[in-house]
């Protein structure tokens, strides 16, 4: 969205006479996080701004943008505060967000390789996070498995049943971590590595906070889960522990300002203090546990507290994630990943399972070979999946009116599923006469 | 008779004003959100491809057939937790009767994701039982796994709507009617199968089908159990999902509306042409019997197993709320007050909050329900079934889709004396409880009218009382177990209800128990926190629940003693 030049002159100017003004009395922020977290920031804000009262509104990140987007025409909330960076991009395109950008100092432009704020300045990054590895060690040493360290550990079949992890369709963090092994391993290759480790699963579950709320029971012993889950789980008491394994990517945390915020001056005043050194420290507090974005705050960090901005730290940095690549396919990603892995979940493992025990049998090494290939075989190409006219079908709303779109996602998803079906029945079948 | 009752204008009236609201309050925001449902998303007009899509999708078809299989499979089982239950209590004398027919009624408070943990720590395949079991017989039952662990699971949530709907009935079946069977030689189950049962079939089929309807619509137990393969998660988990439009969420939304009023039909023609009214009753002189010794034992040991069975997921939840650690062990680590030192800290308006809304929404539930079943049941009022049939669609929509239509439909307007938009203003969260608790008030109160005689409204007319005079000394007192029945179930459930209530909160201050529950589960550290407000919830509306009992019970024997002296 371009602004004349002289509308863009009224704006500044009516912004700096507002910023002389006394700061409104109240904020609303549309919040996904935590009673934890929340609660540290608003009473620490609200005893720096006396008289002002922040009203917390907490709703799931999805409930969050049906709310901004259905109240829009008669706004009373000022901040959207949420991880998701996808959450944030959904709104921007439906331009519910106004442009901010805090005079903050010390914040570099890149956490890992993906860039802290957004570049078009509508949202900002204040937090970082990455996907690890979490697991129950009372369970682990009940059911004698090893410690997990890296992806390619959790596709080994002693873990078979073991692991949990929620649908990229239901949380964008976790859609990046599937996007970050694709574009490390490569298309057919990391889809493969994925599916191995899916093969493993005890389950996919509906909630992000459904893995670490798993793994705190014991329901099942090993999650891939955002590292504040896992870290912030061991603080509150649970016999649980995270790692991070190379291949991870670092996300920002995000903040922004809506459009026609009501109380526009404590919204950005709100963003300046959460990217203040007071601000950045509350992250640390062990029920909070989210990675700084200014490398200043390390220093007061606690001992053995992952640093991505030192220099040998491996966190995030393995991958040169292409934010533009894993924009095109989004939703085609995720589609994929439900239909051969959610949504066939028990076919899977049971292909898995079998290729397993083949493979401890020292089954006939070509058969196990051929019953790998048909689980992984894909029913597109990457080259399909980056046509624009192909991913369009899994775009929410067409731009103009002569974007040409052919086909619709359900009738697509019935022809993948047919095929994926069939191979995972088929896999089972060799795999079963190789031993 | 017909004469009298056709064309009256009070009648007329009232209709009409149900039809405005269920209009205004559950049709328009519905449809609204339901019409991506016909959108041809690539050219943007209306169609039905995308009903083409489902019947040719197979992951739907083998959906819904999960979901009807688990909707089946759970009426049967809750069916088989409820009659001991509901016979027992009603027809012997039985001490505790009225605390058992309370505790029957706690598992619908299941509080939301609070509740599903719980049942994990005890359930579980690393539950307590499970690890109890595999040390001492070496092997585990997977409860909670696939489509049985949503059977089992649903059963234990939502048999009381059998229990509650049952009991109404069999208290208000006319004890003459055994008596002359008695005489007759028939007894024990003989009895039961050819004469109590038939007669409490209202109660039962409205009880039967509100299960297999809420089974059928309900995403909450699939989705925590993490089974995709059913109908309703399935429309969620499209609708839900971060910047996807995808219209299938919404076609399937469409479907479980329209099957949900078919089953509606398909149960209204179990009772069809049958008249389940008894004259002599209402006085509450229902001589209970006595029981055998032996058959006292038997009975308590039923009834105990089946309470501690259907009550554990609250035992877990207790366990929970004063535990400190629960983590792969058999009970927590250790016990604490703290948590609850905790919720009554910081959030004493959740409670107050709870109440009146429940309350409010409940009593709108009541009147609703009460007039929409004389209507159906009393008038010739053209398309008064539609009043039912609408009423009872509720079921199915999802409380999301019904929070996002609000917020589309009354968000342009202000409240009244005031410049707040309505969708936000906390009234509107009473009006959608209300709107999503109405069926089971009406399954309740239709049961209640079935069962009381029209000659006894003739028997008052004739005696120069008017039809409003007769509705409030005869019609309602005699259905004051339905109403009691419809009351505690919409306030209970209303009480815990969260997806709908999540999309319209718009300040902390008008917020439920429920969205006190999900802001302290969204983190590791508020489990706890959390389970001591969902004990809080549970207790409020069994405590309610409790005393509604004892005034309905104090009512009938007040006049069974009035009838007694008029003798």
């Amino acid at each position: 969205m371009k602004l004349p030049f002289k509308s863009l002159l009224a704006v500044s100017v009516i912004a700096a006479s507002m910023s002389l003004q006394a700061m409104e009395n109240k904020l609303v922020i549309v919040t996904s996080f935590p009673k934890d977290l929340t609660k540290e920031f608003k009473s620490a804000f609200e005893k720096k701004n006396p008289g002002l009262k922040i009203e917390m509104l907490k709703k799931k990140t999805t409930a969050g943008i049906k709310y901004i987007q259905e109240t829009a025409s008669n706004n009373s909330s000022d901040l959207f505060w949420a991880s998701a960076p996808d959450a944030f991009e959904v709104l921007k395109g439906d331009s519910l967000l106004a442009k901010y950008t805090s005079p903050a100092k010390g914040i570099p432009k890149n956490v890992g390789s993906y860039p802290i704020n957004d570049p078009d300045g509508y949202y900002t990054g204040f937090a970082a996070a990455g996907y690890g590895i979490m697991w129950n060690t009372r369970y682990l040493s009940a059911k004698k498995l090893p410690v997990p360290a890296q992806w390619a550990d959790l596709t080994d079949a002693v873990y078979h049943n073991h692991v949990g992890m929620s649908a990229p369709s239901r949380s964008g963090t976790t859609h990046l971590t599937v996007e970050t092994l694709l574009q490390g391993n490569g298309w057919d290759k990391g889809w493969a590595r994925w599916k191995q480790i899916a093969g493993n699963f005890k389950t996919v579950t509906a909630r992000s906070f459904g893995v670490p709320d798993g793994v705190n029971s014991g329901s099942f012993g090993v999650g891939i889960v955002i590292d504040f889950f896992g870290l912030s789980s061991k603080g509150s008491g649970f016999p649980v522990d995270f790692v991070y394994p190379t291949t991870t990517a670092l996300v920002p945390a995000n903040i922004g300002v809506l459009n026609n915020a009501p109380h526009p001056q404590a919204a950005k005043a709100f963003i300046d203090f959460l990217l203040s050194d007071q601000g950045q420290s509350i992250l640390l507090n062990k029920k909070i546990r989210r990675l700084p974005v200014n490398p200043a705050t390390y220093a007061n960090a606690p001992a053995n507290f992952p640093n991505p901005f030192k220099a040998d730290s491996t966190i995030g940095a393995a991958v040169n994630f292409d934010v533009k690549l894993s924009k095109s396919r989004y939703n085609l990603v995720n589609s994929m990943f439900d239909v051969m892995i959610t949504y066939r979940m028990d076919d899977l493992r049971a292909a898995t399972k079998a290729i397993q025990d083949a493979e401890a049998a020292n089954g006939n090494k070509e058969m196990i070979a051929e019953a790998r290939a048909l689980v992984a075989a894909l029913p597109i190409t990457e080259a399909q999946a980056a046509d624009p006219a192909f991913s369009g079908i899994f775009k929410k709303k067409r731009k103009k009116a002569t974007d040409k779109v052919t086909g619709r996602q359900a009738e697509v998803e019935q022809q993948w599923d047919t095929m994926v079906k069939a191979n995972y029945a088929k896999a089972i079948e060799v795999a079963n006469k190789a031993h | 008779m017909t004469s009298k009752t056709h064309k009256n204008p009070g009648q007329i009236a009232l209709f009409l004003f149900i039809a405005l609201f269920l209009l205004s309050f559950l049709i328009i925001p519905v449809v609204k959100v339901f019409y991506v449902a016909f959108i041809d998303v690539n050219s943007g007009s209306l169609t039905l491809i995308n009903f083409k899509d489902f019947f040719n999708t197979s992951l739907f078809i083998e959906s819904f057939n999960n979901s009807f299989y688990v909707a089946t499979m759970s009426v049967l089982l809750a069916t088989l937790i409820s009659l001991p239950l509901a016979y027992f209590t009603t027809r012997f004398e039985f001490k505790g009767a009225i605390i058992i027919q309370s505790l029957g009624f706690v598992p619908l408070i299941m509080p939301p994701f609070v509740g599903a943990v719980a049942m994990q720590l005890l359930f579980g395949s690393n539950g307590s039982i499970n690890l109890l079991m595999d040390e001492y017989f070496g092997f585990t039952i997977p409860f909670m796994e696939g489509l049985n662990g949503v059977i089992f699971v649903q059963s234990l949530h939502y048999f009381p709507f059998i229990l509650i709907n049952l009991s109404a009935s069999l208290n208000n079946i006319d004890r003459s009617m055994e008596e002359s069977a008695q005489n007759l030689g028939s007894s024990g189950m003989r009895l039961f199968r050819r004469i109590v049962f038939p007669l409490a079939m209202p109660g039962y089929v409205a009880g039967a089908s509100l299960v297999f309807i809420k089974v059928f619509d309900d995403l909450g137990t699939p989705l925590l159990l993490n089974v995709n393969n059913m109908l309703a998660p399935q429309a969620y988990l499209r609708i839900s999902s971060i910047g996807i439009d995808d219209p299938m969420g919404y076609v399937i939304a469409v479907i479980l509306v329209i099957f949900s009023l078919f089953a509606m039909w398909i149960a209204s023609l179990a009772l069809k042409g049958k008249d389940y009214s008894t004259v002599q009753k209402g006085g509450g002189g229902l001589a209970k019997r006595k029981m055998r010794p032996f058959e006292r034992i038997v009975a308590y040991f039923i009834v105990i197993l089946i309470l501690l069975t259907v009550l554990s997921p609250h035992f877990g939840l207790t366990l929970l709320s004063f535990g400190t650690i629960w983590s792969y062990s058999v009970l927590p680590d250790g016990f604490t007050p703290d948590h609850y030192v905790e919720i009554f800290a910081e959030t004493p308006e959740f409670m107050m909050n709870t109440l009146l809304y429940a309350s409010l929404a409940a009593t709108i539930d009541i009147i609703l329900g009460t007039s929409i079943a004389y209507l159906v049941l009393r008038t010739k009022i053209r398309f008064r079934y539609w009043l039912d049939y609408a009423a009872m669609a509720a079921l199915a929509v999802p409380g999301l889709v019904l929070g996002i239509g609000y917020l589309r439909t009354f968000l342009g307007a202000s409240i009244p004396f005031g410049d707040a938009p309505l969708a936000t203003w906390w009234v509107m969260l009473v009006i959608a409880l209300s709107i999503r608790r109405l069926p089971y008030a009406l399954r309740a109160c239709t049961s209640a009218l079935q069962q009381v005689s029209r000659s006894l409204e003739e028997a008052a007319e004739n005696l120069g009382a008017n039809k409003a005079k007769t509705i409030q000394r005869i019609v309602l007192p005699l259905m004051s177990g339905g109403l009691l029945a419809g009351f505690v179930t919409s306030f209970a459930t209303a009480a815990v209800e969260l997806s709908a209530t999540i999309m319209l909160v718009s300040t902390e201050s008008d917020a439920p128990l429920a969205y006190g529950i999900y802001v302290f589960m969204q983190s590791a550290a508020g489990r706890g926190p959390g389970a001591a407000l969902g004990m809080v919830a549970v207790l409020i509306v069994g405590l309610g629940t409790y005393f509604s009992h004892r005034i309905i019970e104090k009512g009938r024997r007040e006049r069974s003693i009035e009838n007694n002296n008029q003798k």
